[in-house]
């Protein structure tokens, strides 16, 4: 079976969510929607304090380049525009809308029903979704728009649609290739006519046998569609490790995907753009999966942008008491929250409960120098040697071992059996070589 | 509520941890150690015994004393694991005093001078091991016949079946007027050998497969050392490359002198069950910290192994070379590791 090539590791599945449909969660009584949910520039509010919202109106939007659209997820008055804790751990600007009802802007189909025909162009498709607000929701939320606007010395020769899900414990897009499986298939289409490609494959973890089943079933219809099972490997659904994985290429160094004519997105952000396009709704709600060993139920909610986490943790029962951390996103690449107020935003894909029981011991050895961090690397690259000389503030020594191919996916510090912070050395490092590399562009 | 933790990723870890890793290597060296415990009675238990007490007591002491900073680490089972592969380094007849000398040796310069686990170039066994060799020439190449319980009442000594060989191939002897003296120790003695008599042969295969002969307390049983090695590969504490490159190139090498003249080469199967080349392949060449970090690093680190490992056996002025290989190698370890780097993702 497929699988990528280069390091990779397997840690524990826990999808213990994967049988639980999803489910709506109720409105909730405030909402806290951050002007910024993307990677770029933070958007420009279009409406002021005290204002009058309905649902999928337009609160700010994205100038810059790298930036997106951000609407209501509910209906109301807009109380107060304030500093809240967002994922990142900081204070960010966000609007906090008191619910009044649930009214909807009128434009936006509610019907259940599925649209099949595709009739803009690709250009107003591109359009569309830049309007609408959706950027990528498998968690880096680069806004979609902007991959789908191939350069012109590229071409675009097929398009990746990532299924994946290799974070242990979430099974937000699981849930959502089960129940949405046809939308997903007209979202696939919609983005192949976007970009003007006639070949579209969408690859899924085996551990999902009956998302690939569905889907693969549901392709008969779709004959440009492919449904590739792959080889359950972290971090799969890495873009340049689902593209090797699928096709065979190797995406350079400091590349984008489309250098070797591919271009990849999420199930989620497949199923945004359905309802983008055909159904006229913009970004603002999303599945998020609730989750953790000791908590007393898991589950997989519908949830408007902006609810905060606090009422998705109360609709599984509370937290357990001798809870860790809570986690935005998956145990390996995911934030770990301040806040039980923290709002969710387009890009948090699940919310995991750690308890004492699943503590890391944090003594650190010396390094032994065993060498699995480097088997364990996917992008090929000697983390024991990044991590020193990230102590050693060793800049140059950073970027000529390639710092910046660094996806932060976690296989080395999960590996090291010395416990030592790896991915955290890398991540400072990283961040300051990057902003040695931009400083020198300018 | 309690404060929640925060933390940078991954918030989940694959449970390996060092502890788990030394303490994994102290029960695959337990099947040779017992081999050893059989053969050389009760001579080798108090010898490994005070080797490993001796490893641990000077880690111990040398962090409380002159590591005031550090946190004590014996219990990480790496001072431990010196103790017992020191021990298997020597003759079971070695002076208790001299074994404390090697731990010294092997612990205090060559491991803690250096900062500690994990610091070390060089393998702390292997270098408390030469410290004696050099320092103690006779007491350390003269061992005991193996008795097995009850067999036999007094230590006989002699040299090793290598030692034997290139004994005999500098009094210009071929290979089978050497071999032609090899017999088991109960056949020798059922046809009323004298016990003296015994040292000038040479094991059988099958004696030298399970450990009856003569050498240093770990190395005498092929057997045991192959199943240490395979706990290991399977608990994932060592991989295949170094001891399939190491024992492979002496294979190799020694199979094709041998079949240039195989009356003045041994064939590649003696190279194999005399001496200590498992020993050596299996537990002290995969030592982590000193071996290089990449598969491909280990294995050129194996055939570098390898190849001096065979030159000193052959051409050398001692009749064993594995310690005196890995440890030159050892010293090409950061080499090796700058040189053969992985492939970066699409890089070359």
């Amino acid at each position: 079976m497929k699988t990528f090539k280069i390091g990779g590791i397997h840690p524990a599945e826990n999808k213990l969510s994967a049988t639980s449909p999803i489910e709506v969660l109720p409105l909730p009584k405030t909402v806290y929607i951050p002007f910024s949910q993307v990677l770029g520039a933070p958007s420009v509010p279009v409406v002021e304090k005290g204002a009058k919202v309905k649902v999928g109106q337009l609160l700010a939007k994205g100038e810059a380049f790298i930036s997106a659209n951000v609407h209501s997820s509910v209906s109301g008055t807009i109380s107060k525009i304030d500093d809240i804790i967002d994922v990142s751990g900081y204070k960010r600007k966000a609007f906090v809308i008191e619910v009044e009802g649930d009214e909807w802007l009128p434009d936006i189909d509610k019907s259940p029903n599925i649209k099949n025909d595709i009739n803009l162009t690709p250009e107003e498709i591109i359009n569309k979704i830049k309007e609408m607000g959706i950027v990528g929701l498998g968690g880096a939320t680069f806004p979609t728009h902007i991959k789908l606007m191939v350069p012109k010395d590229k071409q675009a020769e097929v398009l990746i649609i990532n299924g994946v899900e290799c974070e242990p414990f979430l099974t937000s897009d699981h849930r959502l290739m089960l129940e949405k499986g046809e939308e997903i298939m007209i979202g696939t289409s919609i983005l192949m006519k976007a970009i003007g490609v006639n070949k579209a494959i969408i690859g899924i973890e085996n551990n999902k046998p009956d998302a690939i089943k569905y889907l693969q079933e549901l392709s008969k219809d779709y004959p440009n569609i492919t449904v590739q099972a792959l080889k359950v490997k972290y971090p799969q659904g890495g873009e340049k490790q689902l593209i090797q994985a699928l096709t065979g290429r190797y995406v350079p160094s400091g590349k984008l995907p489309i250098e070797v004519g591919t271009i990849v997105n999420n199930v989620g952000t497949v199923y945004a753009v359905y309802e983008a396009i055909q159904k006229n709704k913009p970004l603002f709600e999303r599945i998020v999966t609730v989750t953790g060993k000791h908590l007393n139920k898991t589950a997989n909610f519908k949830v408007r942008i902006g609810t905060p986490i606090n009422l998705l943790i109360e609709a599984v029962g509370g937290l357990p008491k001798d809870t860790l951390k809570i986690i935005s996103g998956g145990p390996m690449m995911g934030k770990a929250l301040a806040s039980l107020e923290t709002p969710v935003i387009k890009g948090m894909s699940g919310i995991v409960i750690l308890t004492e029981k699943e503590k890391i011991s944090s003594r650190q050895y010396n390094c032994i120098r065993c060498g699995k961090c480097i088997q364990a690397c996917p992008m090929g690259l000697q983390p024991y040697l990044l991590s020193l000389y990230s102590i050693k503030d060793d800049f140059e020594q950073l970027e000529q071992n390639n710092i910046m191919d660094c996806i932060e996916c976690g296989s080395c510090g999960y590996t090291c059996p010395a416990h030592i912070y790896l991915v955290d050395n890398i991540r400072a490092g990283k961040n300051k070589v990057g902003q040695i590399i931009r400083s020198r562009v300018k | 509520m309690n404060l929640l933790t925060i933390s940078g990723s991954p918030h989940i870890h694959g449970e390996q941890n060092v502890k788990k890793i030394m303490w994994g290597v102290v029960i695959a060296l337990l099947p040779a150690m017992l081999v050893s415990f059989w053969y050389f009675g009760i001579d080798a238990i108090i010898l490994t015994l005070t080797s490993i007490i001796s490893c641990v007591l000077f880690e111990y002491l040398i962090q409380k004393l002159l590591f005031k900073n550090q946190s004590i680490s014996i219990t990480d089972g790496s001072a431990v694991i010196t103790g017992i592969l020191l021990a298997f380094n020597v003759p079971s007849n070695l002076p208790l005093w001299e074994i404390v000398i090697g731990s010294f040796v092997a612990i205090g310069v060559a491991k803690m001078a250096y900062g500690g686990l994990g610091k070390n170039p060089f393998n702390p066994a292997l270098v408390g091991r030469v410290f004696l060799l050099i320092s103690f020439p006779v007491d350390m190449t003269t061992w005991p016949v193996p008795r097995p319980f009850a067999t036999l009442v007094d230590a006989v000594t002699g040299p090793t079946a290598l030692g034997v060989v290139k004994e005999s191939f500098m009094k210009g002897s071929t290979v089978s007027e050497i071999m032609h003296k090899s017999d088991s120790i109960s056949n020798l003695l059922a046809n009323g050998e004298h016990l003296n008599n015994l040292q000038n042969f040479i094991p059988k295969y099958f004696d030298m497969f399970v450990g009856n002969m003569g050498g240093s307390l770990g190395e005498v049983s092929a057997l045991a050392i192959i199943i240490g090695g395979i706990y290991m590969l399977i608990r994932k504490i060592i991989s295949w490359h170094i001891p399939v490159s190491y024992i492979g190139t002496v294979m190799i090498f020694t199979y094709i002198l041998w079949l240039i003249n195989p009356e003045h080469y041994l064939n590649p199967l003696f190279h194999l069950l005399a001496g200590g080349l498992l020993l050596g392949a299996v537990f002290m060449a995969t030592d982590m910290v000193t071996s290089p970090m990449t598969p491909i690093g280990m294995i050129v680190f194996g055939i570098g192994c390898g190849l001096l490992t065979s030159i000193i056996r052959i051409w050398g002025a001692y009749p064993e070379g594995v310690s005196f290989a890995i440890l030159i190698m050892n010293a090409f370890v950061p080499l090796i590791n700058k040189t053969f780097k992985t492939k970066t993702f699409g890089g070359k």
